[in-house]
Formats: structure tokens, sequence, C-alpha cells
């Protein structure tokens, strides 16, 4: 439950927004709720739709349009590569390839260990450091600029290694 | 010059508060609340030219303007999506600048009647919003927000609000929505937000880049604000330059610089010292520009780009060389805009659909002439049926493309590759 997981999170969502609008809260809760597991499960949704007061398909409608939402397990880190024009100008299809090669996985797809699920991305604010990828996971979003293979190899070690 | 904008390219530490005052920080907006009326402000902003940086170059004064005296609360909205493919400076400002963005949010509160300002953020800036977040904690400990301000009645707060990706909330009222906790999709207009916007409230919203002007204009006024820039658009802009350039960045240079100097001056020439083909002005819903002489002396305002047959927009300079064919480019574009079209109208839902089907069949080499036709012909039926300009933008890229370069949609393009075609999560 997050009420009870995340007490002052929950009541600094609320705060930001009129009383009569705690609709406006169902996001910033929908972001909360993802963190630890990496999708949104039912429970959650039961629970977001109460505290802002809408029904539960209300919430299954924000999980389905906005992209970073998740309604389903996958790899515990999605690393999500830019290959939008500017950054495929400067080689992010390569990169992608080369990455996923390495991988032994497509896009789109996930490691057998459930470490990492790779996919193609639209533009994330960071055309001059191509290629580039952010990272979806456990403590948030982080972005991962100016990336080689090779690093981007090496990341995915040193987070085997940290993430459980 | 120094940067007016990106200051900390010259104060790297100007995001510490106490840098930040000991550089005039809050000194604008104190200014504001204690010794000017709200329309005072305004005057000076609507006096200054300036102009929204967010792709519509409306003046930002005006808009300030239109907001009723009759109907409360107001509310001040920033518009921090920033997910026009090519555009990255929102992000710098806010990352490195932020005192100077929230002062400019907070002025343009006083001066609209706001006691609660909304930044939007796009939700893949989370470690951005985790710094505004900071940053507003520690101004409201040193009593620059919150009740009460500088001893007078004015109280602010300021609050982040972070997206989940979707292109289409950097549209104004679609990102009034999202606010609202509903699905990003753009309202019929009128009515327009600064008489109905979130919670049906009069509303301003403006780009980062707008309101981190807005301190620099209270302080040093509307004359010196205009002596910059041209007679059509004042002030400085940042330019985020990307794609075949040597040294992609922003830059930060004042209108009427020109395309030629954005890109070999500062941007350090072309990659691979190849020539400079093709130059998308505002991101993905440019249209294209033939990068002959007379396109690359251009200077870089609102008014010379339209001759070109494009918009400034962002200014997020996309620089393609000759080693790409422009069939590759919009297949880029289109699959952009299927991902993002919002689905709530039938021209774009549908018309990026087909524009996807038949770009992916002139990358597989099938009937290319005919296809290209037809993908002409779809672009164009769509333009000026769309309900809110994303639709728009899809096309423009894929009419000036085929029409500016025909030699580039062939049987064989050397760079045709096949993008997979996925359905976006929001139609
Ligand atoms: C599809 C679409 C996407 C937009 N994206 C952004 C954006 O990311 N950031 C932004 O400031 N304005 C964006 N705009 C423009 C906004 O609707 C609005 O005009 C702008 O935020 C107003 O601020 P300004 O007057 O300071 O430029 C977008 C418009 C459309 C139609
Ligand atoms: S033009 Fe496209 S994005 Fe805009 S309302 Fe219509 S479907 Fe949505
Ligand atoms: S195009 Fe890749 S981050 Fe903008």
């Amino acid at each position: 439950m997050l009420a009870e997981k995340y007490p002052n999170e929950v009541k600094k969502i609320l705060a930001k927004y009129p009383p009569e609008r705690k609709q406006s809260a169902v996001m910033p809760l929908l972001h909360l709720a993802q963190l630890e597991a990496g999708f949104v499960d039912r429970h959650a949704v039961v629970e977001i739709a109460g505290i802002c007061g809408i029904t539960e398909t209300d919430v299954a409608e924000i999980i389905g349009f906005y992209t970073l939402y998740h309604d389903a397990p996958e790899g515990k880190l999605r690393l999500q590569v830019c290959t939008d024009i500017s950054c495929a100008l400067r080689g992010a299809d390569e990169f992608l390839a080369k990455v996923c090669e390495r991988l032994g996985i497509q896009p789109g797809g996930t490691t057998p260990d459930g470490l990492v699920t790779v996919e193609a991305v639209m533009c994330l604010a960071a055309c001059d450091k191509a290629p580039m990828f952010q990272v979806q996971g456990p403590d948030g979003i982080a972005y991962h600029e100016n990336m080689t293979v090779d690093k981007t190899m090496e990341f995915i070690e040193t987070a085997r290694k940290e993430v459980k | 010059m120094s940067h007016l904008l990106l200051r900390h390219r010259d104060i790297p530490d100007i995001g510490e508060i106490d840098v930040y005052k000991k550089n005039g920080g809050f000194e604008a907006f104190k200014k504001a609340v204690t010794s000017m009326k709200p329309q005072e402000v305004t005057d000076v902003v609507k006096a200054s030219g300036l102009r929204g940086r967010g792709g519509a170059g409306f003046p930002t004064g005006i808009k300030w303007g239109f907001i009723p005296g009759n109907i409360w609360p107001h509310y001040v909205v920033a518009n921090a999506d920033e997910s026009e493919p090519g555009t990255f400076k929102d992000r710098e400002i806010m990352e490195s600048n932020p005192l100077q963005f929230l002062e400019g949010v907070a002025i343009a509160a006083f001066a609209t009647g706001a006691n609660a300002a909304y930044v939007y953020l796009r939700g893949e800036f989370w470690p951005v919003a985790a710094i505004l977040d900071e940053k507003i904690a520690e101004m409201e400990k040193a009593g620059f927000l919150g009740d009460k301000l500088f001893g007078t009645d004015y109280s602010l707060r300021i609050y982040t609000h972070l997206g989940a990706g979707a292109y289409i909330c950097g549209e104004e009222t679609a990102l009034l929505e999202s606010i609202e906790g509903k699905r990003g999709q753009p309202r019929i207009r009128p009515p327009f937000p600064a008489v109905a916007g979130l919670y049906g409230k009069p509303t301003v919203v403006n780009n980062v880049e707008t309101l981190t002007n807005v301190p620099l204009i209270v302080e040093k006024g509307a004359d010196w604000y205009r002596s910059l820039g041209t007679a059509d658009s004042a002030g400085v802009k940042i330019f985020s330059l990307s794609g075949h350039v040597n040294k992609p960045g922003n830059y930060e240079l004042p209108f009427g610089t020109t395309f030629r100097e954005l890109i070999y001056t500062y941007g350090g020439g072309v990659t691979d010292g190849r020539p400079v083909k093709a130059i998308m002005s505002a991101g993905a819903s440019s249209a294209v520009i033939v990068a002959d002489d007379k396109a690359l002396d251009t200077p870089m305002d609102y008014a010379s780009v339209r001759t070109l047959g494009a918009d400034l927009g962002s200014a997020s300079v996309i620089v393609i060389n000759d080693s790409v064919d422009m069939d590759w480019v919009i297949n880029k574009t289109i699959h952009f805009f299927k991902h993002e079209s919002c689905g709530k109208c039938t021209p774009c839902r549908e018309g990026t659909y087909w524009m996807l089907h038949l770009i992916e069949r002139i990358a597989l080499g099938e009937d290319v002439k005919a296809t290209t036709e037809l993908l002409h012909a779809v672009a164009k039926q769509m333009q000026n049926k769309c309900l809110c300009p994303l639709g728009e933008f899809s096309t423009m890229a894929v009419t000036t493309a085929i029409e500016r370069f025909p030699a580039d949609f062939k049987a064989s393009s050397s760079r045709a590759k096949t993008g997979t075609i996925e359905g976006g999560k929001h139609g």
C-alpha cells in the first residue's frame, strides 16, 4: 500500500493541488507506485483510484496513454535508447543494434536473467550527446550520454552486481 | 558577450542561492513586488518585445494582458515539456541556472495575479524536477516564496508536476489536461487558457526559456532588451544545434545570427567536412530548408526564416549533410508523429498511420514514384484539417522534402532503412 509505504510522499503530492482537485495527483502517484517493481499492479490502481476519487478505469486509461507507465513487469532496468532524428544522424541506430547484439536480444527484448529490457524511444532532449539512453529503474530515471557500446556493457555489468 | 540565460557558463555556481543572490538574483522579483503594480510589470514585458520561445513566438506581455480581472484564481504554468526532437535548451537552463528560471516564474505570477504556479516537466526530466523541488524549498526558506512576500500581502507557491512520456503534452491545452490528471489530449478552443485554463481558471502558459528572460527585462528595462536582436525578434535566443555538426550543443546568440555562423563559426562545421544539404530549423516539426548559400546567409529571426518557407519555431536547428537521403529523414519524423499523435481527431490519427505505411513502402523500394506521390497527397490532405498543430507539424517535413529534394525519392536510396512499424501508445 502506497499510503503505508510512502506516507510522506503521498501527503506531499496531495498538497500540491487544490483540495477539491485530487484527480491531479494521479500521475505523481503512479510514478511513485511504479518505482519498486517497475510496473503498476492491480492493488495500486485500486488504491490510487480511491485516493483521487476517480474510477479504476480512469486510472487504467492514464497508464494506457502515457508511455512511461507500464502495466506488466519487464526487465528490472529499462534501457531506452533514443533513435530519433538527431541521435540517428549521429549513429544511434547502429549503437542500438550493437548493444542488442552484445546482449543477444532484439530491440524490445529482455535479457534472460530479467535484468534489462532494451527499447528504442523518441527524443529525450539530449540530442547533442548521442548516442544516449535513459534508464528507468528502481531509483527513477537517469540519463547516460555520449555513450559507447563498451561503456554501456560496463554499465550493465555493474548493474548486474548491484540490482538484485 | 557574457550569457544572459545560460549564465552558468560564465558563473558556474549560479544555481546556488547565495551565488545567485550575490549576482543580483531576486532583485527583479523584489522590485516588482515592492515597487510596481502588476500592470506595470506586464507593460515592461510588452515593451521589451519578448516573444514566446516555445515555438509560436507569441508576444509574452500581450499574452499576460489577456488575463481577465473578474475571474479568480489565476494560474501560471511553465511549459517544461521539451519534447520536440532536436530541442534541449530548457533542460540546460533548469539544470544549471534554475533560480533565474524560477524567478521568472515568480515575476510572471505576480504580474498576472497568480498565487500558485506549476512547472510541467516531461516525465523523463525526473532528476531535473528533483533539482527544482530543492531550489523551491530553498527559496521558501529564504523568503522568496510563501506568504506575505517582502512584507507585502502577496503570496506565491510554485509546484512541479511530472508528465509521463507524451509529446502532445507540450501543447498547452493538452498540458493543462495532464495536470488535471487526465489523458493529454488538446482541448477545443475557444475558450483560450487565458480565460479558462487550469481547473477552468485564467491561466498563462509560458515556455521555460521565455520566463528565464523576464528577470533581466524587469531589472534592466525594455529598451535595453530591445537593443539586442532584430526589430522583429528582440533579445537573445538559445539555438539547440544537433545532427551533422562537429560541436553540437546549445548556443545563446542574438536573434539575427545567420545559419552559417551558427553551423560553421559556433558549431565547428559539418561532420566529415561534407557539405550541408538540408536544415531543419524547428526540430522535427520543421519544413526542410535547402541549405544553399542564400539559406546559410539568412539571419535567424522569425521573419527572415519565414522567407525560406520554414519557421524558426523553438530554434532547434538540425543539420543534415549530403550522406543522407531525405526519404530517410522523413521516415524518422513520420515515425515520431505516428507515435505521438494523441488519437483525438481523425485526420491526424489516420493520416499519420497512412504516412507511416507509405514511407515504409518507399523504404522497401516498392513502386517508389507512385507511392511518393500518394504520400505527398495524403500529407497535403491533412493540412488545415487537424484539431491541433501536431497534425500539421507531421506533414511539414514530408511535403517539403518531396517538393524540394525530389531526387532523393528513388528506388534504391542509399541509407533508406526500414524502421519497425510500431503503434503509438496514445492513439
Ligand atoms: C504538439 C505541440 C508541442 C509543443 N511542445 C512544446 C514544448 O515542449 N514546450 C513549449 O514550451 N511549448 C510547446 N508547444 C507550444 C505550446 O503550446 C505553447 O504555445 C507555449 O508553451 C507557450 O509559451 P511561449 O509563449 O512562452 O512560447 C507545443 C505546441 C504543440 C502544438
Ligand atoms: S491533431 Fe493529432 S495530436 Fe492534435 S488533437 Fe488531433 S489527433 Fe491529437
Ligand atoms: S533526438 Fe535523441 S535525444 Fe533528441
